[in-house]
């Protein structure tokens, strides 16, 4: 799938150019777009470097491993094909936790982490897991408690109740985590039965 | 009082992790500093891993956009948005999301300028914004991390969630502000 729509963002736009014989823009736009992904990625690798080096500590002094005990029911139900101890469980539940505390950038690396964790579960590398697939359900589907960054531009613009976003912002993202994770026990079932 | 004491967790949590952490690790025996530096060394490894999945993403949505994709679909989805009584000033604001967080993040900029922060227009967006993810990004950088290409189904349980929450996010506005 990832495929097709890459090629489709490709392809439509190059035809599109071409019919507003906008060729050059499409050349500037193709350097733009490879430097920006470099320019992301350096801002972002001394972030990513950090939070690796302290998850580091909190896997060697057993504080992932504390933190996935104390959540067990609710990811046993959530990630059954992941071994309730297994230290992918609380690399899971950190990253899950740092989104929901609207970290941001900050909540990538623990996600890398996560994902990192669960590769190692996997016997097909190369193809995701169930748990992976779950795992980026639930992180897209983004139950964020405070929107930070929404409330700071809110804030800017002049409102007058810049944190009044949070209720609304919150029932919608619990709406949509709900659809995200029955969808995902769903499509678990049917590719089970298949 | 709930709001304040959330902004003051969401202020403090990451200088009480940054702190906490290393404290937990010293008193339980370990070589905090070895174990750090360890760990910050396979995370640059990871941010070089991740590159060449953003590199592809990122210029595929660059040319999409550049070329007036984003305004064809636009004028493509007006009749469905218009049938659901969506606001037509938020639709960009969906349609971009799931692509490009800075290219949401200055719709959501524009949209606060010109309607208001408060206004109903103001009120959903900030809503949208803070029930969506940028599902694209995430999913390669995610997968690109532990060299998935087959994703399998997540790429559409993603999306569908954004479009969950974006309807969502209009209803309850509509029903709360309008």
């Amino acid at each position: 799938m990832i495929n097709w729509i890459w090629f489709f963002l490709l392809a439509s736009g190059i035809v599109l150019a071409g019919c507003s014989d906008s060729a050059p823009q499409v050349t500037d736009a193709i350097l733009a777009g490879a430097r920006d992904a470099v320019t992301l990625v350096i801002g972002l690798m001394g972030l990513i470097a950090f939070w690796s080096g302290l998850m580091e500590i909190a896997e060697k002094s057993h504080l992932i491993k504390l933190f996935a005990r104390l959540l067990r029911p609710f990811t046993r139900w959530l990630f059954p094909d992941v071994p309730p101890d297994h230290p992918a469980m609380g690399a899971v539940i950190m990253s899950m936790t740092a989104n929901m505390l609207g970290m941001g950038n900050a909540a990538t690396p623990l996600g890398i982490k996560a994902m990192e964790k669960l590769d190692e579960l996997n016997s097909q590398p190369g193809t995701a897991t169930d748990a992976m697939c779950t795992f980026v359900a639930v992180t897209t589907s983004s139950l964020t408690i405070i929107p930070v960054t929404v409330i700071a531009l809110r804030a800017a613009a002049g409102s007058k109740d810049p944190a009044g976003i949070i209720g609304p912002a919150l029932a919608a993202s619990a709406i949509s985590t709900l659809a995200a994770v029955v969808t995902d026990k769903l499509w678990r079932r049917l590719s089970r039965r298949r | 009082m709930l709001i304040s004491t959330m902004e003051a967790i969401s202020r403090w949590a990451i200088p009480a992790i940054v702190l906490g952490i290393p404290l937990w690790g010293l008193i339980r025996g370990v070589r905090i500093y070895e174990a750090f530096v360890e760990g910050a060394k396979q995370g640059l490894a990871t941010a070089v891993r991740i590159t060449p999945y953003l590199i592809a993403m990122f210029v595929a949505v660059r040319v999409f956009r550049t070329a007036g994709g984003m305004d064809l679909l636009l004028r493509a989805a007006t009749p469905l948005t218009k049938a659901l009584g969506i606001p037509p000033e938020v639709v960009p604001l969906a349609l971009i999301r799931p692509l490009s967080g800075s290219g949401s993040l200055s719709i959501l900029g524009e949209l606060l300028q010109t309607y208001g922060p408060d206004s109903l227009v103001g009120m959903t967006a900030s809503a949208v914004q803070g029930s969506t993810e940028t599902t694209l990004y995430v999913i390669t950088v995610y997968f690109g991390a532990v060299g998935v290409t087959r994703a399998r189904h997540a790429l559409p349980i993603g999306l569908w969630s954004d479009l969950v929450g974006f309807l969502a996010a209009v209803y309850i506005c509509s029903r709360l502000f309008a």
